[in-house]
């Protein structure tokens, strides 16, 4: 379980493996505001091989999102699967994030 | 039959998953299939949880959360008390609204009133009870999204 950061070109992909919660969220967080800080501006965080996320998890997305805006930057979510869906659609956060159904469709225009 | 589960937990966020997932482990005997009891269940006993250990006790470590679980043929009943002093449940404003949707906090009980059959807390705030059912005919979480 963690959180792997790699680049695509000019896009930070992070990979959220296991869960984004509690007790992990603050790792996600840091991790993402120290590419911002060294410049990167276009993100995307890929969910496919997340089981769960929380409400902390769901907060900590919101946060960065906003962080990212600020900057001039845009973070996008990728690979939801159908109970991860659900969460944001029942929080009406899909209608804060751009959510593609892929990393290479998250990617396409940003 | 009923069977019934207390258990004493130390106040560490890091207990939840595991606790979370003795506690489906023990739910299996309940008549109540699929995603209602997977994912329903699991993520508002994640979040009660979760209160009570950050807002509740204040994550304060010397602190315990209690929680209770009685799993029936056909109901399932979850309570969790913190040692805290209480809050006011409807003091908490609706995350979904536009002031309020990117608050970075504030879903977790949301998140319980919109999957679990009945939430209510006691008189002081500290403690939690939450209900689901298999006979509600709302099977499925998503089954619920457009009537919330």
């Amino acid at each position: 379980m963690g959180f792997q950061v790699e680049r695509q070109g000019d896009v930070t992909v992070v990979d959220v493996e296991g869960q984004l919660i509690v007790g992990n969220r603050q790792e996600l967080k840091q991790k993402v505001l120290e590419q911002l800080e060294s410049g990167d501006r276009k993100f995307v965080i890929d969910f496919s091989n997340t089981g769960y996320i929380d409400s902390s998890g769901l907060g900590v997305l919101v946060s960065l999102s906003k962080k990212i805006r600020e900057q001039g930057g845009e973070l996008r979510l990728a690979d939801l699967n159908e109970d991860l869906r659900t969460l944001f659609e029942l929080t009406k956060l899909d209608t804060l994030f751009k959510i593609a159904d892929s990393r290479g469709e998250a990617m396409v225009g940003l | 039959m009923e069977t019934k589960l207390i258990l004493e937990l130390p106040n560490d966020v890091r207990e939840i998953e595991h606790v979370v997932d003795f506690v489906m482990q023990r739910c299996s005997t309940c008549q109540m299939h699929g995603r209602k009891l997977k994912f329903n269940l699991r993520v508002s006993l994640t979040e009660a949880l979760s209160n009570a250990m950050l807002y509740g006790n204040a994550k304060d470590s010397r602190k315990r959360v209690r929680m209770e679980v009685i799993v029936g043929e056909h109901e399932i009943k979850a309570r969790v008390t913190d040692e805290g002093t209480g809050f006011d449940p409807e003091g908490i404003p609706d995350p979904t609204s536009p002031d309020h949707l990117e608050k970075c906090s504030g879903r977790g009980l949301f998140l319980m009133r919109e999957l679990m059959d009945e939430v209510h807390f006691n008189e002081s705030g500290n403690q939690v009870t939450l209900v689901l059912r298999s006979d509600t005919g709302a099977d499925e979480a998503g089954g619920e999204v457009d009537g919330a």
